[in-house]
């Protein structure tokens, strides 16, 4: 599989996921730089995490304006998987391919430590995973609340458009916003509504999450459960070609 | 030449204005006497930030020279914007560590977050893309007024600026302590990866080369920062605000992608970051490292504010500028790279063979201006770089020992007898772990993005060191190297024996680097002290360079770099002398890498090093008892830590034991425990008779000693690697149950450790 990693000035993890891709998913990754207006040939694409533009404004807010995002929009519009993880989570709410907004953490503070998230709702990034299985993965945000309209929210629910739910490490959803582990931390690290921890688009191809599952495939990082997204990817890709 | 001319708005530079800047009315006498004519303003200001203590080490060069510098893997040693070590394969690591004390303590968010950016800077000029950082941080007593803010603020900037350029923060220290309640201190430190043949050096080479100006626009922000930072606080910090430069880590982001890129095209003589005293040190050094001189064009300085003047424009300590010197005829490639990565270029001067540092501007041109007056550069600066660099004054300052009557000593351990010196060491050992010098950093480090890059095998919290893979690209292929990085200093020890105190620093540092499995390689220093202008300052100064001279030799350490801060002292009362380490190590195989957490039941627990004989000198148990520094100093036999260490290498690479830790703060019971909550499972075990109270032995804080765990299978191999090195080897117990239980001494829960241990901080930050 052939896999584009948009760089825009400020992405930062744009190495995490093109080694993720390249050296431990074995797919064919390169960059692409914020300014290009093509994306060249690809299959998918990865919007990595960083800080693009600084954050400034608001994270992912300037982004929109790069001259790459017309392509991107195009890809999307044409069915090709997008994964957007942590800003890039952000710039997809912020260029309109995805609902809602990813507002301050509720603690007010940045956030880096592993979590773990309940898989739920199906596409090209989640469907070797088992539904209702448990992922551990590493969030690192200030900006990762996820928020949205009641309708929205319905809507996303009743299409099982929600792809990750933050929970605790049996599957158990918290009962309440604020309910801690067993290590005193709060299992919805930053008070996004409904535990959100990613969600897809409406056509199903566009997925975005806070947490980095690039950051964790391979067992020496600690965990290699953020490989699957790549499998499943892999797996979709091949079923879209045969 | 004729004499450079002042501008008409410049206040006169005369012995008063000196004075003001910071100088000593002999250092001005010794100016004028060398130019043979009075300074302008401007070349006042020049001079007073290259002889200030921060850019000159006037106080401490004499000292320096005694530390060891030299060893096979030394790939660069100090003098350079950082150091390096080999590290294989043609790679070396480039690394060191600054302080930002000062400005941190003015502006605690901002002051921490130009620390990061500028010690990533000195390592990112080498060519080295950075990998990692750390950082050592201390305040003043939990329950001062400033506290709070002071650590919120700081873990903000270094966050704030960490995690934004996509550095991983993977540990550190902190502690507290009454000394640094008008003083704190905040080391920053960044190891980055270059190809040992691609370094970088700060060097103005090759006669009429373009200097170039890449990076923020000048401001006036930081203006006498260095002089600031050699001074002591008297009262109000609060009007020193404008001497602490503002941070941007997205410029800086983009500059070190773009300093990369150019790298890459091999297009550079030299460069350097404009650090402390900004264009004016950056200019001055590199020509001094060349030997030749520099002329700088103001009028090009590219700028954010109206009608700069040439001080201003010399003096500013604006965040995130390179000056760089191009190879003849590459200027082009240099502006594509800037033009790539929006980032502002100037050409502003060249370099010349005069070996003076001449800078010229039109007087009341300004660029800004809708219709600038036409240019006509006048020399407003012509002063000989030797002046400033190499010859700036050099003291060797009068020392004193201390009365050590001084020193505070509270109950001491009796020899003799066998009651127990606390009233219930169970309570005591709670006590120690919820202390806020031992507890968990968690509240900390979570707000560090640690992860980023994809190369954080042994993160914050778990292990004695971080461990960290660094992807060395070479061509088109990729080598993972694993290295090792710690930060270490107990100020209390150094505080009751310089030498001594300064040389656990180094050997407890480097036992925190074979406790995770690597060889350590080379060190980075930051010597904090107060005011050097009192012999007693003075005299632990050398002595803690004589105590880390000694164990950098034993442990075979090379010192690559490093940084001095003098005047840490508010109102005349100085800090815990503070002489902090950083090193570096490498792991041969990631399959070698240890953490502390006992892992399973029925477990071996022993002791590797000479067992404690209740020395309690400078122990966290006296703090808690006394609540000041107290007792008798420590001793280390750098003898016997070497072949603790190399044994504690040897049993790594076996690939024999469970889990490693050092002994440091809280002694064998604080070292037990933190092994059993981060494994959350107990543990049972017995300490061997001795000739004092249990408790003093299991408090004591006694160097060069490790606690491991292996399975039972390993034991007689483990006995026999140590008995091979000749360190002594002791059984005390077993990993298992939920309690942690010293035969006849103490019986806790883990689950009320691990809770002491994790709230920690909050009487400080407040609670989660």
């Amino acid at each position: 599989m052939r896999v584009a990693v948009i760089q825009f000035p400020g992405s930062n993890a744009d190495w995490d996921a093109l080694h993720a891709a390249r050296d431990v998913a074995k797919a064919d990754a390169r960059y692409v730089f914020h300014k290009e207006s093509e994306l060249g040939e690809t299959d998918a694409v990865i919007v990595p995490g960083g800080f693009s533009f600084g954050d400034y404004l608001r994270p992912g807010a300037i982004a929109g304006y790069s001259p790459i995002v017309p392509a991107l929009k195009r890809f999307a519009e044409r069915g090709g998987p997008i994964l957007g993880i942590c800003n890039g989570f952000q710039i997809l709410a912020e260029i309109g391919l995805l609902p809602g907004a990813l507002t301050r953490n509720a603690h007010l503070r940045f956030e880096c430590r592993d979590v773990h998230l309940r898989v739920e709702g199906r596409g090209p990034f989640t469907d070797t995973l088992a539904e209702g299985s448990v992922i551990r993965v590493p969030i690192a945000h200030a900006d990762g609340r996820f928020h949205c309209d009641a309708e929205t929210l319905e809507t996303l629910e009743k299409n099982g458009r929600i792809a990750f739910r933050y929970c605790h490490p049996d599957g158990r959803l918290p009962e309440s916003p604020t309910e801690r582990g067993t290590d005193g931390l709060p299992i919805n690290p930053n008070g996004s509504i409904a535990d959100i921890a990613g969600i897809y688009d409406e056509r199903g191809n566009v997925l975005g999450m806070m947490p980095h599952p690039e950051r964790a495939s391979e067992s020496i990082l600690g965990s290699a459960d953020g490989l699957g997204l790549f499998e499943s990817l892999g797996a979709h890709l091949r079923k879209g070609a045969a | 030449m004729s004499a450079p001319i002042g501008l008409p708005n410049d206040p006169p530079a005369d012995e008063a204005l000196a004075i003001e800047f910071g100088l000593e009315p002999e250092e001005y006498a010794h100016a004028l006497e060398v130019l043979g004519r009075t300074p302008t303003y401007a070349e006042l200001g020049v001079i007073s930030v290259m002889w200030s203590e921060h850019c000159s080490y006037k106080s401490s060069r004499v000292h320096l020279a005694r530390l060891p510098t030299e060893g096979p893997q030394v790939v660069q040693g100090p003098g350079e914007n950082a150091g390096a070590v080999d590290i294989g394969d043609g790679f070396c690591a480039v690394f060191k560590m600054e302080s930002h004390n000062h400005p941190s303590f003015i502006e605690p968010y901002q002051g921490a977050a130009t620390g990061v950016g500028g010690i990533l800077r000195d390592v990112f000029t080498m060519g080295a893309r950075p990998i990692a950082n750390l950082n050592s941080l201390r305040f003043g007593r939990p329950n001062h007024p400033r506290t709070r803010e002071l650590v919120h603020g700081v873990v903000a900037g270094i966050g704030g600026y960490g995690n934004c350029i996509g550095v991983p923060t993977v540990g550190g220290e902190v502690q507290f302590d009454a000394s640094y309640d008008g003083n704190i201190l905040v080391n920053a430190f960044t190891v980055g990866i270059a190809k040992s043949d691609g370094l970088f050096f700060g060097t103005a080479s090759g006669l009429g080369n373009a200097v170039m100006y890449v990076g923020a626009r000048t401001g006036r922000d930081g203006i006498h920062g260095a002089t600031m930072a050699s001074a002591s606080f008297e009262g109000e910090t609060e009007q020193k605000l404008p001497t602490v430069q503002v941070g941007d880590p997205f410029m800086e982001k983009l500059l070190l992608e773009c300093c990369l890129e150019i790298f890459s095209k091999d297009c550079l003589e030299g460069i350097q970051d404009m650090g402390a005293a900004g264009l004016t040190s950056s200019s001055v050094e590199m020509a001094a490292r060349a030997g030749n001189g520099i002329e700088l064009d103001l009028d090009a300085i590219p700028r954010r504010t109206k009608a700069l003047t040439p001080y201003e424009m010399l003096l500013s300590e604006s965040q995130e500028r390179m000056l760089l010197v191009a190879k003849e005829g590459r200027e082009q490639e240099v502006i594509d790279a800037c033009v790539k990565w929006d980032l502002e270029v100037a050409i502003v001067g060249r370099v010349t063979d005069t070996g003076r540092f001449v800078c010229k501007a039109t007087p009341g041109h300004d660029p800004l201006d809708d219709t600038p007056t036409a240019k006509d550069p006048q020399v407003v600066v012509d002063l000989p770089i030797p002046l400033l660099a190499d010859e700036a004054p050099k003291y060797d300052r009068p020392q004193k020992q201390p009365d050590p009557r001084t020193l505070a000593t509270g109950r001491m351990t009796a020899v003799g007898t066998t009651e127990h010196i606390t009233d219930d060491p169970g309570k005591m050992l709670v006590q120690i772990m919820g202390s806020p010098n031992v507890g968990s950093r968690r509240w900390i480090y979570r707000q560090y993005d640690h992860v980023v890059r994809d190369g954080t095998v042994v993160g914050p919290g778990e292990g004695d060191a971080a461990v960290i893979r660094a992807f060395c690209e070479d061509g088109e292929k990729t080598i993972e190297k694993f290295l090792a990085i710690a930060v270490d200093c107990n100020g209390r020890h150094v505080l009751l024996d310089p030498f001594h105190g300064a040389a656990m620093a180094v050997a407890e540092c480097a036992r925190n680097l074979v406790c995770v499995g690597a060889k350590p390689l080379g060190t980075t220093d930051c010597l904090n002290f107060g005011n050097p202008e009192k012999p007693e300052t003075m005299w632990r100064f050398a002595r803690a360079i004589d105590g880390l001279a000694a164990a950098c030799s034993a442990l075979d350490v090379p010192v690559v770099s490093g940084n001095v801060s003098l005047y840490n002292e508010t109102d005349g009362k100085p800090i815990l002398p503070t002489p902090s380490v950083a090193l570096v190590g490498l792991l041969e195989s990631p399959e070698h890498r240890l953490t502390m957490a006992f892992r399973e039941e029925g477990d071996v627990i022993a002791h590797l090093g000479k067992l404690g004989e209740g020395q309690l000198g400078g122990s966290e148990l006296l703090m808690q008892l006394h609540g000041h520094v107290s007792g008798e100093a420590q001793q280390i036999d750098l003898a016997a830590e070497r072949k603790l260490q190399d044994a504690m290498r040897a049993l790594a690479k076996a690939q024999l034991l469970r889990s490693a830790h050092d002994l440091s703060e809280g002694g064998l019971g604080g070292a037990l425990a933190e092994s059993c909550i981060t494994g959350a499972i107990g543990a049972t075990v017995k300490l061997p008779d001795g000739l004092t109270p249990a408790d003093a032995r299991l408090f004591g804080e006694e160097p060069s000693r490790i606690v491991v765990s292996f399975e039972p299978d390993a034991r007689a191999e483990v006995e026999r690697i140590c008995t091979e090195h000749g360190v002594p080897f002791t059984g005390l117990g077993v990993v298992g149950g939920d309690r942690l239980t010293v035969d006849g001494v103490l019986e806790v829960p883990v689950a009320e450790l691990a809770e002491a241990h994790r709230t920690a901080l909050d009487e400080i930050v407040g609670a989660d």
